[in-house]
């Protein structure tokens, strides 16, 4: 399987490809800012009507990771939907796709700063989710220790062969894991952007999603 | 001027009398063409195809100012479109002397993207007698709501520079536009001004409504130029197109001569040449750089001093192609091969604009290869040999731009709009399915699962006429008119300082640069450091030579024609027309390995630095041998040859990786190559640039806003990403048909493979060397590598993460 394996707070975690985290321990998957309903919060606004293809995308892509790790729990780490309008435009088949993966599952919907209200959908909706030793909130908290936040969406750039790529990117320290965006239409913020170094320890890693997830020194 | 006797112009049936007042005064008589434009001023199309220099302009404007000289007409009369906002500007100094001279009660102003909102808004209200501008401030104009009243009693619309408008989607959107203003105006009379063009029917049948017949009224030529290579001591270097060894030469040519414009291909070679051209001007003759990136004011501070005669040369690339009315330029050099000879011919038309005066012009070739391209470059000039390829039907991005552009003027019927498109040349086959799907784009993105009802763009009366559904989307349409795709743009700042920037570099570019890479950006070298959320930091290099070539302006492809006549001319014996040191470098390909042929197709493979090594002598130019690069690669890596990457040029495709190809011929069967064409497309780099810019022009991705960018980067995500999203949900959306034509007729170019196919009917020479070849050489120099992702690049990455993180002191876990 392609994963990378880690602990943070004594906890051991996976990195997925895919960008999704598991908890083998806990039996617990979580994934960050999924953005479902982007493309009609953009028409709504009159921003162009985009391929509105989105929200099943990341829906398959997370039944897939639930299918592979067999959670019992799930954690939407915030911006889950583009905004709350958003999540109550979702269509009936999109919902019925949600209460399937939520069926037989504990889930929790973590508020965000797009989705800061509670959502007509199953699921418990909480600021934060404390899970000893480790804390599941949005944004990460400086001074904060053994947290899993999402948020900024990272992602970090490798050259090999004379060629850069950027992958949407884990960044990892001994306090905080910040995941990258899971959903189809989210774009990313480099982890060499001041707000990424300036809450990541100097030693960070940064675990580059893909095929093979892999690790290396957060490029600052 | 010739010095036969004038006949009496005062006299002229054709010219009011104010007018041919002002030509007696001025001891000039109307050139043949001028009066024959006069005499026609009636047609409801017409154009006129004349060399720089001959009057075009007047010629166009002449039949305007006889009509608007007894000051009766009320409101706009004439539109001139030129493709430059400067030469509109350029244009109405020079029209003001005639009208001022002559007394003339007429009104001329210019209106382009940099013409004050205020000025603009009195435009509207009180418009001009003629108003000059550009296809997409016109586009614009036929955007609000009031545009019936800004072109009443339209009566002329002059297109000048129609033979480069025409070859590009600015010229579709401007027929287009003209389709419009032709059903607004029904009695409206087109006239077109072209350079000399291979095909003038073609550019006739865009210009006129269709199916209008349109005259062409060809001016003398003129004679023939004075064109040759310049006489280098130094010979070329192998690759690259700086041509720094041919400075002491070209100086010389300006010291000579009074005012010189150096043309070049590409920006980035532009910025080099000018750099070393400075370093080696110890006199300090002035001389300026004018290209395309350059800061507005910049560029205007040159075209003033080049105006006022204050400059000996200016160093410049297509930017300076066109149109404005340099004075004094008596010689015209081309760094570089000309790639195209119809361009070339127009490029050397900027020298000397007396008529009926030879076009003096020195060719430059950078390279060893490109002597062998000017010099059958100069057979064919010689021989009126113009190129060209004839452009498909218009296309369906800028159709759906338009019908946006439609709905922001008001409700309009289908049906109506359709017949009036069909009336644009480009777009006279256009079926009514097609256009269909355009508007069910714009209505309701035109996608598989409907979804956009309640949201949908445009939507249906109850009378059946289509709108805007919420009339604030028209501000959105007008900010992003246009069909020419800037890509975000990146500034390069000195790192620790917050002084001005050093220029802007493509965020495409700045994203494959890493530390330590060292490019030249407005004349210097610098060392990339880093990027700084949209800023590119770096620093002072003191480096020779730049690592890596700054990627900007357009790589144009060398024509089939001129292509042909190199593999040709590489069939001679020996080469007396050659320099001797390109002469030798042909002997010693012919010795070590052989020349290409006409009707075979030439692979040589060998092994060098560590990885295996095949090149392709297709000649079929760099966008088909960038698509043989890809196809060639996509069935190595299925063969498990794990290949690296590519390189392509106009004659050859170098591959490189970690595995020889013992017998290449099976990878050439074309055939099986296209079968695998389809379902490759939809994966390649190239397709996604295409789409993204056709996205762009069709409205699907709006680039500017009116919250423009305040949200920070993470806000934004690819266009890659809306790519591969509609390729896997909706293949057979509307915008993945347009991406694939487009591409298969621009950077794909699958048709010049499929002539290679045909000419070389499996003739393969497959020659194994030991090392590398004489011709190969030079394309371990050329920029513009495409890597493949595939195997052997993860083999590579797994390697360096590994070492990164050993460096770091970090163990991978096990």
């Amino acid at each position: 399987m392609s994963h990378y394996a880690f602990t943070l707070a004594g906890a051991r975690l996976v990195a997925l490809g895919s960008g999704a985290l598991h908890w083998p321990d806990r039996r617990l998957l979580c994934v960050s800012d999924l953005h479902l309903g982007k493309s009609e919060r953009t028409a709504r606004r009159g921003g162009g009507t985009l391929p509105p293809y989105e929200t099943i995308d990341t829906l398959a892509r997370l039944d897939r990771d639930l299918a592979l790790t067999q959670a019992t729990t799930v954690v939407c780490l915030g911006d889950s939907f583009d905004d709350t309008e958003a999540a109550h435009a979702l269509d009936d088949k999109t919902r019925a796709w949600i209460a399937r993966l939520q069926a037989g599952r504990r889930w929790v919907w973590i508020e965000g700063n797009h989705d800061p209200g509670p959502v007509d959908m199953g699921g418990s909706h909480l600021n934060a989710l404390p899970a000893p030793p480790l804390t599941f909130r949005h944004i990460a908290r400086t001074g904060a220790s053994g947290e899993v936040s999402g948020h900024y969406h990272p992602k970090a750039r490798i050259s090999a062969g004379g060629r850069t790529v950027t992958r949407r990117a884990f960044l990892l320290d001994s306090d905080r894991l910040i995941l990258p965006a899971y959903g189809t239409y989210t774009g990313g913020l480099h982890s060499s952007d001041a707000a990424l170094t300036g809450l990541m320890r100097p030693e960070a890693l940064a675990i580059l999603t893909g095929e093979t997830p892999r690790p290396i020194p957060m490029p600052r | 001027m010739s010095d036969a006797p004038l006949p009496d112009a005062s006299s002229d049936p054709l010219l009011p009398q104010a007018l041919s007042g002002w030509f007696a005064q001025r001891g000039w008589q109307m050139h043949p063409h001028q009066r024959d434009m006069l005499a026609r001023a009636a047609d409801p199309a017409l154009l006129l195809i004349a060399p720089t220099g001959g009057g075009k302009t007047l010629a166009g404007f002449l039949p305007t100012l006889a009509e608007l000289s007894d000051g009766r007409h009320k409101g706009l009369h004439t539109l001139y479109i030129s493709p430059l906002k400067a030469l509109a500007a350029d244009i109405r100094r020079n029209l003001s002397t005639p009208i001022e001279e002559a007394g003339l009660p007429i009104r001329v102003e210019d209106r382009t993207g940099d013409t004050p909102s205020s000025r603009k808004k009195r435009q509207r209200a009180d418009p001009p007698h003629i108003l000059l501008t550009t296809p997409e401030s016109l586009a614009l104009l036929t955007s609000y709501e009031d545009a019936p009243r800004i072109f009443a009693g339209l009566q002329r619309v002059v297109i000048d520079e129609i033979h480069a408008l025409a070859e590009s989607k600015r010229g579709d959107q401007l027929f287009l536009a003209l389709s419009r203003l032709q059903a607004l105006c029904p009695d409206l009379r087109r006239v077109g001004l072209s350079a000399t063009v291979e095909d003038p029917a073609s550019v006739a049948r865009l210009l006129a409504r269709h199916p209008d017949p349109c005259e062409i009224l060809t001016a003398d030529p003129g004679p023939d130029p004075d064109i040759r290579m310049l006489q280098v001591e130094a010979p070329p270097p192998w690759s690259g197109g700086g041509a720094a060894y041919a400075i002491p030469e070209v100086l010389a040519q300006i010291r000579q001569h009074r005012t010189t414009l150096v043309f070049h291909n590409t920006r980035a070679q532009a910025e080099i040449f000018f750099h070393n051209l400075w370093l080696a001007n110890e006199e300090g003759l002035p001389i300026g750089i004018h290209h395309g990136s350059l800061d507005r004011t910049q560029r205007e501070r040159v075209e003033r001093a080049m105006a006022h005669g204050r400059l000996r040369a200016v160093v410049c690339t297509g930017s300076l192609d066109l149109g404005i009315d340099w004075g004094d330029v008596d010689l015209v050099i081309q760094i570089g091969a000309p790639k195209n000879v119809k361009r070339l011919v127009q490029r050397i038309g900027r020298a000397n604009h007396r008529y009926n005066a030879p076009s003096k012009a020195l060719l430059v070739p950078a390279n060893r290869f490109e002597v062998v391209e000017c010099e059958a470059a100069l057979e064919a000039v010689q021989d009126h040999d113009l190129d060209g390829e004839p452009r498909g039907p218009g296309p369906l991005d800028v159709l759906c731009q338009h019908i946006l552009i439609r709905a922001c003027a008001g409700p309009f019927d289908a049906g109506t709009l359709y017949h009036e498109v069909i009336t644009a040349g480009p777009y006279a086959a256009l079926s009514r399915d097609s256009f269909d799907a355009c508007l069910a784009f714009c209505a309701t993105g035109g996608y598989a699962l409907r979804v956009y009802d309640q949201w949908q763009r445009l939507q249906q009366r109850p009378d059946g006429d289509w709108q805007l559904r919420d009339p604030r989307a028209a501000q959105l349409i007008r900010m992003n008119i246009g069909t020419i795709i800037d890509h975000d743009l990146l500034k390069v700042r000195l790192k620790s300082t917050h002084g001005r920037p050093l220029g802007e570099i493509e965020e495409g570019f700045a994203a494959s640069l890493s530390p330590g890479d060292t490019f030249l950006i407005g004349g210097r070298i610098v060392r990339y450091e880093g990027l700084r959320e949209t800023t590119v930091e770096v620093t002072r290099n003191a480096a020779r030579k730049p690592k890596v070539a700054t990627f900007a302006g357009t790589k144009f492809a060398t024509s089939t024609q001129l292509s042909q006549r190199i593999l040709r001319l590489l069939q001679q014996e020996s080469w007396p027309n050659l320099p001797a040191h390109t002469a030798e470098w042909l002997t010693l390909q012919r010795a070590v390995s052989r020349l290409p042929e006409p009707g075979r197709l030439l692979i040589e493979t060998f092994h060098h630095d560590g990885r295996e090594h095949l090149v392709a002598y297709g000649f079929a130019g760099r966008n088909a041998q960038q698509t043989l690069g890809l196809l060639l690669t996509k069935r190595m890596e299925e063969m498990g040859l794990a290949p690296l990457g590519f390189v392509a040029t106009d004659y050859a495709t170098l591959i490189w990786g970690l595995e020889a190809t013992p017998d290449p011929a099976p990878l050439f069967d074309l055939a099986r190559l296209r079968e695998g064409l389809d379902q490759w497309l939809t994966t390649n780099a190239v397709m996604k640039r295409t789409f993204r810019d056709s996205a762009q022009i069709a409205g699907l991705i709006q680039r500017n806003t009116p919250q423009a960018r305040k949200t920070g980067r993470q806000a934004t995500f690819s266009s890659d990403i809306l790519y591969d999203t509609l390729a896997k949900y909706d293949p057979d959306h509307l915008l993945l048909r347009i991406t694939r034509t487009e591409a298969m007729r621009g950077l794909i170019d699958f048709a010049r493979l499929e002539d290679l196919a045909a000419r070389t009917a499996g003739r393969i020479d497959h020659v194994a060397l030991s090392r590398v070849s004489p011709f190969a050489a030079p394309l371990f120099l050329e920029m513009g590598r495409i890597p493949i992702d595939g195997a052997g690049r993860d083999r590579l990455e797994e390697e360096e993460t590994r070492r990164l993180m050993e460096k770091a002191g970090l163990s991978p876990p096990s």
